[in-house]
């Protein structure tokens, strides 16, 4: 069989990397590919899909439950669901106490210890919290962990610079590890000419767009049902999109250490497609009072 | 070895810096300096209270350390939760000798640790919850406790628990107070700040608990502000004070209690002994309840006698007399103790490195025995310590801020004492260089050295350290007998 690859999943927080990552998944699963999602993000709903479950019970929890992470069994907190994927949340605290990074890190290191990663698995695929905002939510991307990332964006202005975030902490895990770009995954919010700037962004950052997933409410009515298009509508044109992300992430072998571009540079590339006007410099820092003056 | 010259002191520096890489060289050379007599102002020789460079084993603690093992730690009657992993309390415990008269346990807890054991999931999910359930526990299993603090271990800090709303609201629930202590190890750069913080929460905490409320004064109420008790030194230091006509109304924190930390702002004086860790309350109670503070010093006859002598010159005549009785009653013991030791100890020359005070107050007790400071050094003092080292020591001899381990030996070994005065990670080092060392943060398990029956100790710590037959016996049986041989056959 093929070496297992390690995907993870970035993006702002609410630009659907979730929805998107259990659709890819279960279209891969649906393709023949044994693969395992592991939720990193407190939240633990990057599994509800696969699972048609409101919340999988996390590892962290079961530890907290049973005393340590060491008494717990990796059967406790894996769930097998649509196509035969595993399933499991690393889980966290509720906002505002404890350190959800830490969370992340303790239920990765679980995983590794218990062998989750077996010799069946084609792919895992992790799906982590928006922002990369200490050093647990790297954990995926560290050193013998995912060495494939996709970041999720739009044609909205924030989702293109948490991307070129992200990719700036690509690039320092990339020169110490092995971790690599395989590409923006473009989730579709409808906004103007949003392919043809994802790709203008994608071959700035020095990768591509790998596919454009166009806007559709099929996921949605999928998502009331807590299922995936490719199970709930499986001859739905949008599953046919998930099946082509899925076709070209099989295929991918352009693996790159992104090349984040500066501030001006992006805010140049959103002026040239007509979602940010030309700052006008002479207003700034000036109150209403001064201007009317 | 004869006394070092200005420009052989400089130049020793200049040598043992130079197998340092530039910029370690650069940074390490501010912190050594050859005492200049001539200045008011330390800071125009010495740097100090700055971080330490990576790798060269510094022997400072952290801010818990300064916080829970020096400030809050020795308070008797309280119960100080080391809140967080248990390591930092376990391995703090009891190691500090700060004596205290009470039954372990039941109403005194100083020898005890206490902790919140952080583990994998107290992290992940917070402490804040764990720690109130330990203080319920705490009340029922130590009900004569006088109160709780909560000294923060790294993690807290990084994890943000908010354990002031926990302490507000469990002292609400045993009707005692909780004081958190915001002391994370990796605060400052030195247990210096954890003093600070310690002070701070003192200030905001207890201080002001009992300001309105009835208090029986008297115009001879004093507080020994800093004494840690270690081997009994603010025993020693008391009965010197309430036999000049004073009335100790609190000793901080060696044997100390909550409330007499918090009848302190009643008193007339505060009497400091280690200024480093605790001249931020002293002002504070200055400024807020006018309340003077006097540095003091209680090593050796002569320091004594200058501060017995600047004590009682804050009252009225009455402690004057009875002070320089005092002085006159205890004379002869201590030259006996001169005439027995000083002809043993005449002209030994001695290096000091120890934490915020020791290294310029010990000094006259060793010169009072006939003994010479060549070198000293603070692991975490300021600008300010070193303003009044200046006056102690001899022109041009070393000084040493936050020596590395490199730079303490090879000053040893260049300078060569018959004694160093250290810590214990100094000891055996020095100690199989054939030098005998005493540990002068813990008095080596004696003490105590403070007052006029700690000098008697003092003196003959020192004489069984330099006295011992061991340290001429460092050459094997074997190697002597070579030794002889090769003189014969020349």
């Amino acid at each position: 069989m093929a070496k297992l690859r390690q995907c993870a999943i970035y993006g702002k927080g609410g630009i659907g990397k979730s929805t998107t990552t259990q659709n890819l998944v279960a279209a891969l699963a649906e393709a023949g590919k044994k693969v395992m999602i592991v939720g990193c993000d407190p939240k633990a709903d990057s599994t509800r899909l696969i699972l048609h479950s409101k919340a999988q019970t996390t590892v962290m929890h079961l530890a907290a439950e049973a005393g340590s992470v060491e008494d717990l069994e990796l059967e406790d907190v894996l769930s097998v669901g649509f196509g035969g994927v595993k399933c499991v949340e690393s889980g966290g605290p509720e906002p505002g106490v404890g350190c959800a990074g830490r969370g992340v890190i303790t239920a990765i290191n679980f995983l590794e210890e218990e062998g989750a990663y077996d010799d069946e698995l084609d792919f895992v695929f992790y799906d982590v919290l928006g922002d990369v905002v200490c050093g647990g939510f790297a954990m995926p991307i560290r050193e013998n962990k995912a060495q494939e990332i996709y970041i999720v964006c739009s044609g909205e202005m924030m989702a293109m610079y948490a991307a070129n975030n992200i990719a700036k902490g690509i690039v320092k895990y990339a020169n110490s590890g092995g971790v690599r770009l395989g590409g923006l995954i473009c989730n579709s919010r409808n906004t103007d000419r949003e392919d043809e700037l994802i790709m203008a962004l994608a071959k700035a950052m020095g990768t591509q767009m790998i596919h454009f997933v166009p806007r559709d409410n099929a996921v949605q009515h999928a998502e009331i049902r807590r299922m995936t298009v490719i199970e709930y509508d499986p001859t739905h044109k949008q599953a046919d999109q998930y099946r082509q992300l899925a076709q070209k992430v099989m295929n991918n072998t352009m693996l790159v250490i992104p090349t984040p571009i500066e501030m001006e540079h992006l805010e140049e590339l959103l002026m040239e497609f007509g979602i940010m006007e030309q700052e006008d410099e002479s207003i700034v820092g000036k109150t209403a009072a001064d201007l009317a003056a | 070895m004869t006394t070092l010259s200005r420009e052989e002191t400089e130049a020793l520096i200049a040598e043992v810096l130079e197998v340092y890489p530039e910029k370690a060289k650069k940074d390490r050379a501010k912190h050594l300096a050859a005492n200049d007599t001539s200045i008011e102002q330390s800071k125009k020789c010495i740097t100090s209270n700055r971080k330490s460079l990576p790798g060269v084993m510094t022997i400072r603690g952290c801010a818990y350390a300064g916080s829970k093992g020096v400030v809050w730690g020795p308070i008797k009657d309280m119960i100080h939760i080391s809140h967080g992993p248990v390591g930092c309390g376990q391995y703090s415990r009891a190691g500090r000798r700060n004596y205290y008269v009470g039954t372990t346990g039941i109403d005194t807890f100083g020898t005890m640790n206490f902790t919140s054991d952080f583990q994998e999931k107290d992290i992940v999910f917070g402490g804040d919850k764990k720690l109130t359930k330990l203080i319920e526990e705490v009340e029922q299993l130590f009900p004569l406790h006088n109160g709780i603090s909560v000294q923060s271990e790294c993690p807290i800090g990084l994890i943000g628990d908010d354990i002031e709303s926990v302490s507000k609201k469990s002292s609400v629930v045993i009707g005692k107070p909780v004081i958190p202590v915001r002391c994370e190890g990796f605060r400052g750069v030195s247990q210096s700040l954890g003093h600070h913080i310690a002070n701070d929460a003192i200030r905001d905490w207890v201080l002001d608990k009992r300001d309105g409320q009835a208090f029986e004064s008297t115009p001879y109420d004093v507080a020994i502000i800093g004494d840690y008790n270690i081997g009994g030194d603010a025993w020693a230091t008391r009965i010197l004070l309430e036999e000049m006509g004073l009335r100790v109304v609190a000793q901080w924190s060696g044997d100390g209690t909550l409330a007499e930390m918090m009848n302190t702002p009643k008193v007339k004086l505060n009497l400091l002994h280690c200024y480093r860790s605790m001249n931020y309350i002293s002002r504070h109670m200055e400024e807020k309840y006018g309340i003077p503070y006097m540095e003091y010093n209680f090593f050796g006859p002569t320091k004594i006698i200058e501060s017995l002598r600047k004590i009682a010159g804050f009252f009225d005549d009455s402690v004057k007399e009875k002070t320089e009785a005092m002085i006159a009653r205890y004379q002869p013991m201590m030259d006996a103790i001169i005439a027995k030791y000083k002809p043993r100890l005449q002209g030994k020359k001695v290096m000091l490195y120890v934490g915020g005070l020791r290294p310029r107050h010990v000094i006259g007790a060793y010169e009072d025995l006939g003994m010479e400071v060549i070198g000293t050094g603070y692991e975490f003092a300021h600008n300010d310590d070193y303003d009044r080292t200046i006056k102690e020591m001899g022109d041009a001899t070393l000084l040493y801020d936050d020596v590395t381990g490199f730079e303490l030996e090879e000053f040893v070994k260049r300078l060569k004492p018959d004694m160093v005065g250290s810590g214990i990670k100094e000891k055996y080092i020095f100690q199989k260089m054939g030098i005998p060392l005493r540990q002068m943060h813990s008095w080596d398990y004696s003490g105590p050295y403070h007052g006029y029956d700690g000098f008697a100790i003092f003196a003959r710590d020192m004489d069984i350290a330099l006295s011992n037959p061991t340290f001429k016996n460092l050459t094997p049986p074997w190697k002597k007998v070579d030794a002889e041989e090769v003189k014969k056959a020349a």
